[in-house]
């Protein structure tokens, strides 16, 4: 009888197992890349929790959700951090996520928080990115930009979440002629990337004059690379707000280290890594509030932003729409 | 008899089900596609403007590749210099170039950051960008213009010496040569070559994936991936299957019906001797597109070596482990190949049917993503469709490597059947013992060759791969392209000369093991 020796090698994986759970996430790429928030926030986590925390990278964030639905209750993720507020409807639609738990969490956001399913870790505003050595007069507006003969760098809506916060700020911006306005920004576009690093690796390589991103971008370049010539291109049309949220997956079988995640996201440990190594405003000011550098960036007077289903709304027509005006 | 009708049958059945695995691949997945396409919504703008790209982009890639490939091709068939052998093997070395590899030596050639727009910036102009339309033709002009200079030059090198030696004789010049002796000919190859080269474009994935992306520069392949990975819709991701099923079986029935070249006559295989094409100025001139057309090949594989050796040193982990993971597939895709390839072209000998190497050939036309989304829809219900990554590009490589391998093993088996074929019959030699004692001595060097082609091929694939790959198990291929779109330019450097230097590696050691005490 080989058996009781096999379940007896069994069992003594699974007392292993036992003593170091792992919590899988799943995130962005540049999440986990080696200066981003991933290796930081693993080291701090996991000298609490006694596990191993494992970032998955599935691309940018709107690739998250997909290879979610892709997967279905299959998945191997506990806890998915990454998608945005943009995206939160069709998150909630696959019911594929589990109520955090956490009653009146403490937020330092400019807008009100009320979801059961998904929590913030940050939020920001999008911005183009410019070379201030390279381009002189910045444009001021989305209709500066279409008359100016700047190249841009964007991402892919279906992808990525910057890439689909763009097409709702054009939405925002111009309404019904938000087809119209891309068609006349479309011989501008250099390439239209899968994701944020992708495009922002082109920018910084020189393959564009600007690139979709955040206006805390160039806080980056200042405070990382003691470099000040990057900046954000202040548009008076006002800018389309990020919000950036995780939510526990409900098919999870950690769901104690889950919950537990969920909890640590919003403390110390996780939001003073975010300003210096994910260049986004934190949910929640940590207590020695935000690095020297960050109070030169721009700071819009108005704000845009589609709130959960109201985005879900127009998402899938406001693609179409860039998608047959790009094509022309 | 009974012993060789037996055998006969045996060698029927192990060829049909060979045969019936291909067909389920194809027209099974087809099948499922087709069920699934139901569901899809109408075919949108978007996805009208992914049709119009794929036939715009390969009837340009195409005809730029073949328009160039007459003056190419005529100049290597009238020239002789040192070299020239080693050059016209070298157009072969494309068909078993990585694209990935390929896209990636492009870029350090023709990106806005690679060679020719440093030199277009230090004379003051500005650098040029290779994504989008151009990047795409550019980079299938480049794996294609030597296939094309090939099939010319074939063409060229089919007629006859003596030909030539005649029309000196008669005082022809030059324009009689042409009108007389080589626009007959490019008539009767020009099309063939076309059709082939626009099929092969039609299905191509990666240069699409990798230089393309936009709404302006998808095809209906990358559609197909991106209704599947980034919309999550099956039933859109299976109606573009379908299209690209009917636009790629519809053209390789056009390409059937072409003419081969037929040949001029026999005359002694000597080196052509141009009397007409002596002139200095057509010397210059050969010479020229000679030099161009080698920097164009050469020039982007240099790249990868220079870029490439000082990055070895660095490597990250990752490299290791998908160099290890492609290997394996390769190595399960040469398996794969020819025992599925063998069954086949015994069969096609046999039974001297001519139909089961055309079915062999509709792989041609199929396209790995089309096949992969069917068995992605097949999986789905029952298993995780992720976990079957590796198996499943193994299993599709190989099924796209047959009709090079039935191409390869049906006329050698053709000839040891007809010279050895009745003496086997009379010693009653059948099965196992035919195979090992009459074939396989005499089939090594076509055995080798598949074999070779069938591990190049996907050890370097970057197609189904894309459709199946979780996260943390990427071939090599497919981690090059990650660090490739990361913008890192030295792990990626370094990445694809690993990948370059497996797949020469994987093909020259089959090859070269085919060759080794080979009796034919």
């Amino acid at each position: 009888m080989r058996t009781p020796i096999i379940a007896a090698g069994l069992v003594g994986l699974a007392s292993v197992a036992n003593a170091q759970d792992t919590l899988t996430v799943y995130t962005y790429d540049s999440f986990v890349a080696e200066w981003g928030p991933g290796p930081v926030i693993e080291k701090a986590f996991e000298a609490r929790c006694d596990c191993d925390l494992e970032f998955v990278a599935v691309g940018d964030g709107a690739e998250i959700l997909s290879r979610l639905r892709l997967e279905g209750a299959r998945t191997e993720a506990d806890v998915v951090l990454g998608l945005d507020e943009n995206l939160a409807e069709a998150a909630r639609e696959t019911a594929l996520f589990a109520p955090h738990g956490i009653e009146s969490p403490q937020l330092d956001l400019p807008i009100e928080w009320q979801d059961e399913l998904f929590l913030p870790f940050d939020w920001g505003y999008f911005a183009f990115i410019y070379d201030k050595t390279k381009v002189d007069n910045p444009p001021t507006s989305f209709e500066e930009l279409a008359d100016s003969d700047l190249s841009i760098l964007i991402q892919d809506p279906r992808s990525s979440t910057p890439g689909l916060g763009l097409i709702l700020w054009v939405k925002a911006v111009y309404g019904e002629e938000a087809g119209a306005y891309w068609e006349r920004l479309n011989d501008q576009i250099v390439t239209v990337t899968k994701g944020w690093s992708e495009a922002y690796g082109m920018f910084v390589e020189g393959e564009a004059d600007m690139v979709l991103s955040y206006t805390t971008s160039p806080a980056y370049h200042l405070i990382a690379e003691d470099d000040d010539t990057k900046a954000a291109a202040a548009f008076d049309d006002g800018h389309y707000m990020q919000i950036e949220i995780a939510g526990k997956v409900a098919s999870t079988e950690q769901g104690e280290l889950a919950d537990m995640f969920m909890d640590f996201m919003l403390t110390d440990g996780f939001q003073s890594a975010i300003p210096t190594t994910n260049w986004m405003y934190p949910a929640k000011i940590p207590t020695e509030g935000l690095p020297d550098g960050f109070e030169t960036l721009h700071e819009p007077e108005s704000a845009l932003i589609y709130l959960g289903a109201e985005a879900e709304a127009i998402r899938d027509d406001a693609i179409e729409e860039w998608r047959a005006a790009s094509t022309r | 008899m009974a012993r060789g009708i037996d055998a006969v049958t045996r060698t029927a059945g192990a060829g049909a089900i060979a045969l019936a695995l291909v067909l389920l691949l194809t027209l099974g997945t087809l099948a499922a596609v087709a069920v699934r396409a139901e569901s899809a919504g109408g075919f949108g703008v978007a996805d009208w403007a992914a049709l119009r790209f794929t036939l715009i982009q390969a009837t340009l890639s195409a005809a730029l590749s073949v328009v160039l490939a007459v003056p190419i091709g005529r100049a290597f068939a009238r020239r002789r210099f040192p070299g020239r052998s080693l050059l016209v093997m070298l157009l072969g070395a494309p068909f078993i170039l990585p694209v990935i590899v390929a896209v990636f030596g492009l870029i350090s050639v023709f990106g806005r950051s690679g060679i020719v727009s440093q030199a277009l910036l230090a004379l003051g102009f500005e650098p040029i960008s290779i994504y989008g339309f151009h990047g795409v033709v550019l980079a299938h002009v480049f794996f294609n213009l030597p296939l094309a200079t090939r099939l010319v030059l074939q063409g060229w090198l089919a007629i006859p010496a003596e030909r030539f030696r005649l029309a000196a004789s008669l005082g022809m010049t030059s324009r009689d040569i042409s009108r007389h002796l080589e626009r007959p000919m490019l008539r009767e190859v020009v099309p063939g070559a076309f059709l082939v080269i626009f099929l092969l474009c039609l299905t191509s994935f990666a240069v699409a994936l990798a230089l393309g992306g936009g709404p302006r520069a998808t095809t209906i392949e990358l559609a197909i991936y991106q209704a599947f990975r980034l919309d999550f819709d099956l039933g859109k991701a299976a109606l573009l299957a379908l299209v690209q099923f009917v636009l790629g079986a519809a053209v390789a029935l056009i390409a059937l019906k072409v003419a081969l070249p037929s040949g001029f006559g026999s005359g002694l295989d000597r080196a052509v001797m141009r009397w007409d094409a002596n002139s200095p100025v057509l010397r210059a001139l050969d010479a020229a597109l000679i030099a161009l057309a080698t920097l164009f090949l050469v020039l982007p594989m240099a790249m990868i070596a220079v870029d490439g050796i000082p990055a070895l040193t660095s490597l990250p982990p990752s490299v290791f482990a998908a160099t290890l993971r492609s290997l394996g597939v390769a190595m399960a895709s040469v398996v794969l190949s020819i025992s599925l390839a063998l069954p086949i072209a015994a069969w096609a000998v046999k039974s001297r049917s001519r139909l089961v190497e055309a079915i062999g050939t509709l792989t041609i036309a199929a396209s790995p993503l089309v096949i992969g989304t069917g068995l992605f829809i097949l999986i789905f219900p029952v298993a995780d469709p992720f976990a079957f990554a590796l198996p499943v590009t193994a299993l599709v490589n190989a099924v796209m490597s047959l009709p090079f391998a039935l191409r390869a093993l049906v006329p050698a088996l053709g000839q040891i059947e007809a010279d050895f074929g009745r003496l086997a019959d009379g010693l009653g030699m059948s099965g196992w013992a035919r195979f090992r004692l009459v074939w396989l001595p005499r089939l090594r060097r076509p055995l080798g060759f598949s074999a070779g082609l069938a591990a190049a091929l996907s050890m370097g694939d970057l197609g189904v791969i894309a459709l199946f790959a979780s996260p943390d198990t990427p071939t090599l291929p497919l981690q090059l392209y990650r660090l490739l779109s990361a913008y890192r330019m030295d792990d990626a450097a370094g990445a694809a000369l690993v990948l370059l230097a497996a797949s020469l590696a994987v093909f020259w050691v089959f090859d070269r093991g085919g060759r080794v005490n080979a009796d034919a």
